[in-house]
């Protein structure tokens, strides 16, 4: 497998991020590890010294990004992939519509990616190389009618990550957009901590950074993890809207 | 497969890479967990200024494409510039490498996420009389600016590189050697004075010989920078050379022919083929060259014209000379350069040719002959391994050098011979001696094997109380550089880097490598 030596995760405290970051530590990566939990961070730094820094920051603080992004940068004395990988999903009642909770979904999955990502692509765009992968999710393929900000962020991310794909190409640049469909972190969790119930094909995250790092380092464009899920998401690309809105998920 | 965007390779191996923070300086320690608190360096984070325009980012890279490093880079054009540059750094808390045209072979010019100053715009010859051949120059003047500048009015660099292309704030950095350094020392030596900036804005003029002088040359950019360079330049009454061709048989004939031909040499270089061996191991081939006496050369008006010295632009009149280094690629492997090595030297031991007239240009500049050829050696690059070896253990240790790459299979396929004399530099490279200089092809899978290879090289060097040049330098260690200086001189030097640079502003890739401070 391709290995990355000067890496940065952004949502490295837990879930996905968190796994990929480990994964990467283990090959020989030096890794920043990006995210508002410091002592989750700490605990995984401590494991890899010399290895991993660690960098406190809420992706919502969108105007620390280009100098802290530098910083970054300097401090790892490079830069050779990022993976944006902070996301959330807030919990929503049957009949609740709720743009406190829509605007902060779309300001953690959606805004701080284009931050980060824009700030990286700059870069990559002048040193004419690099591989960004970013954490979309099988939600965001249609609108379907549960969590209708997390699917709408999701659908963001995945056209963005397609036009950085298609705008950086002619730089070297790799764009790996990555769809998960089920994996085993608290986002699937309810609020009192059971796990929810109608869970099909779920994998580990550490299962799940294993794909992600094969598939970008095989050059792939996109990304299911696990891959089947291409196949769900083509049965729900070819449904006519009339059946779609009667499927209750 | 490691994927680095800037340097696919580095100087060293991937598990050694190491981190280190920005808010420590060049004192900071590799294999520490550092722990950066974003709330500890919010005013620094957040404030404007520190950040560096990211459009001056450009992923540079050593002349020999093996170690490259993305940098922010600026290229002043004035001394005001120049100092505008420096204070950018401060304010930005960013070191400074200095670089001129980018020649030297691995780090020095290298300066990772840092301000890379480019001084290849300060290229203006202040002053020159032809009765003298005594010349003033901005550091970004070339050696090609210089002898086409100067040629005319009969006069040729004193001291000159394989290529033309290097700044002279490069050449006095590195105190470079020619193919004459036995006989007319490194560049430095033909300095009268120069002009010299230090990070912290002090504007000093300093003469030839002084203490100061002696030290500031040759000091790969670490005290400060040149703004203004007065050398002298040797006269000629000819733009040819007399040259003559020796073809010695083993490595032995080789040093006979040397010290048999000094006293009458103007430039002696030697070229052996590395993969001979048995009763022909070391054997070679050695090119003498002799200034022409006045009134030797019957058309000397001719011969000194830029054009007459200008080398072809064609090969053998057939092939366009931009284009020949794609016919070298499919020979750049141990396979291939035994056979070229070996024509080479069959051709030039049984050619009738053994004494010829040749322009100072197209013997000087023999790298410069297949434009680019280094892209042959493919994406991985090259590094050039030079030892410079006392006279009464060069033999037995180039033998040592020369037996153990063909036993470890990575076989140099360029080996370059050449004497020397000793000099007064603080940090000089020169031995009354010999020095080797090893091409060796850096790919992705013998990148290990080469740098295993280069440090038992090191040791044999170490051994023979040899020495090391910076310009060419890839691969030396920190105990091998303090190993070969001695402490009397480091500490001798860091003096002067603290009265200098106070801060630590000027670093490079080399200089963290060697943990020069």
């Amino acid at each position: 497998m391709k290995q990355w030596k000067r890496v940065i995760v952004v949502g490295a405290s837990a879930g996905i991020g968190k796994a990929l970051a480990e994964a990467l530590l283990k090959e020989g990566s030096s890794v920043a590890l990006v995210s508002r939990n410091e002592g989750a961070m700490n605990a995984i730094a401590h494991r890899y010294p010399g290895k991993a820094l660690v960098f406190p920051h809420d992706v919502r603080h969108y105007e620390e990004v280009p100098a802290l992004f530098q910083r970054i940068a300097h401090d790892l004395g490079g830069l050779d992939l990022i993976i944006y990988a902070a996301g959330i999903m807030r919990e929503y009642e049957p009949h609740e519509y709720n743009f406190t909770k829509d605007r902060e979904t779309i300001e953690v999955n959606t805004l701080g990616a284009f931050a980060w990502l824009d700030e990286t692509a700059k870069r990559f765009e002048q040193v004419k190389g690099g591989t960004i992968i970013g954490i979309s999710s099988i939600a965001g393929e249609r609108g379907r009618s549960g969590n209708v900000p997390y699917f709408a962020s999701k659908a963001a991310l995945t056209t963005y990550l397609e036009s950085l794909r298609n705008r950086l190409s002619k730089y070297k640049v790799k764009v790996v957009t990555i769809k998960p469909g089920f994996v085993d972190t608290a986002m699937l969790l309810n609020a009192d901590g059971s796990r929810k119930s109608f869970i099909p094909w779920l994998i580990s995250p550490e299962r799940a950074a294993q794909l992600i790092l094969r598939a970008a380092s095989r050059g792939k464009n996109t990304a299911y993890i696990p891959g089947r899920w291409r196949f769900v998401s083509m049965v729900m690309h070819l449904m006519p809207s009339f059946i779609f809105r009667r499927l209750s998920f | 497969m490691v994927d680095a965007v800037d340097d696919y390779s580095e100087s060293q191996p991937v598990e050694n890479v190491s981190l280190h923070n920005s808010d420590e300086g060049p004192s900071s320690k590799n294999g520490q967990n550092i722990h950066s608190s974003l709330t500890n360096h919010h005013s620094s984070l957040t404030a404007h200024h520190s950040l560096l325009p990211h459009d001056r980012l450009e992923p540079l890279k050593g002349w020999g494409g093996a170690v490259g490093a993305a940098a922010y880079v600026y290229r002043p054009s004035t001394l005001e510039q120049l100092k505008e540059c420096f204070e950018l750094a401060k304010r930005t808390g960013k070191h400074v490498t200095l670089r001129g045209a980018g020649r030297s072979y691995g780090d020095a010019s290298l300066g990772r996420e840092n301000i890379v100053i480019e001084l290849t715009r300060m290229n203006r010859i202040l002053a020159w009389d032809a009765k003298t051949g005594i010349i003033t120059c901005e550091p970004g003047v070339t050696i090609e600016q210089l002898w086409r500048f100067a040629i005319e009015d009969g006069y040729w660099p004193p001291v000159v590189s394989g290529t033309m292309y290097p700044t002279l704030g490069g050449v006095l950095g590195a105190n470079i050697h020619g193919k004459n350094n036995f006989k007319a020392g490194p560049i430095g030596e033909h300095v009268l004075s120069f002009d010299f900036l230090t990070p912290s804005g002090e504007e000093l003029h300093v003469e030839h010989g002084s203490d100061l002088f002696y030290s500031i040359v040759g000091s790969f950019g670490m005290l400060g920078a040149f703004t203004k360079i007065t050398l002298k330049l040797k006269k000629v009454y000819s733009g040819d050379l007399d040259v003559k061709v020796f073809n010695p048989a083993n490595l032995h004939e080789l040093f006979e022919v040397f010290e048999r031909q000094l006293p009458q040499s103007d430039y002696l270089v030697g070229w052996i083929d590395a993969f001979a061996s048995g009763n022909s191991f070391g054997r070679s081939i050695v090119h003498q060259a002799n200034y022409l006496a006045l009134g030797i050369d019957p058309i000397p008006a001719k011969t000194l014209r830029v054009a007459y010295q200008d080398l072809p632009d064609m090969i053998l009149g057939l092939v366009p000379k931009s284009i020949m280094w794609m016919f070298l690629r499919p020979f750049t492997n141990q396979l291939g350069f035994k056979l070229i090595n070996w024509a080479k030297y069959v051709s030039s031991r049984f050619s009738p040719k053994t004494e010829f007239r040749q322009a100072h240009a197209a013997f000087a500049f023999l790298l410069d002959y297949v434009p680019n050829w280094k892209r042959s050696y493919g994406e991985g690059g090259l590094i050039q391994f030079q030892s410079f070896i006392p006279k009464e253990t060069a033999e037995a240790t180039f033998r040592k050098q020369l037996e153990l790459c063909q036993r470890e299979q990575l076989v140099p396929l360029l080996a370059v011979f050449k004497r020397h004399r000793p000099d007064q530099f603080l940090l000089t490279h020169a031995v009354d001696g010999y020095s080797l200089a090893l091409d060796f092809k850096v790919t992705e899978s013998n990148r290990k094997n080469l740098w295993a290879l280069t440090s038992k090289l090191t040791e044999i060097v170490l051994a023979a109380g040899g020495r090391f040049y910076m310009a060419k330098d890839a691969t030396l260690t920190p105990d091998a550089f303090r190993q070969y200086l001695g402490e009397e001189t480091l500490s001798k030097f860091r003096e002067l880097k603290h009265r200098f640079d106070l801060d630590g502003i000027l670093e490079s890739e080399l200089s963290k490598r060697l943990e020069i401070r």
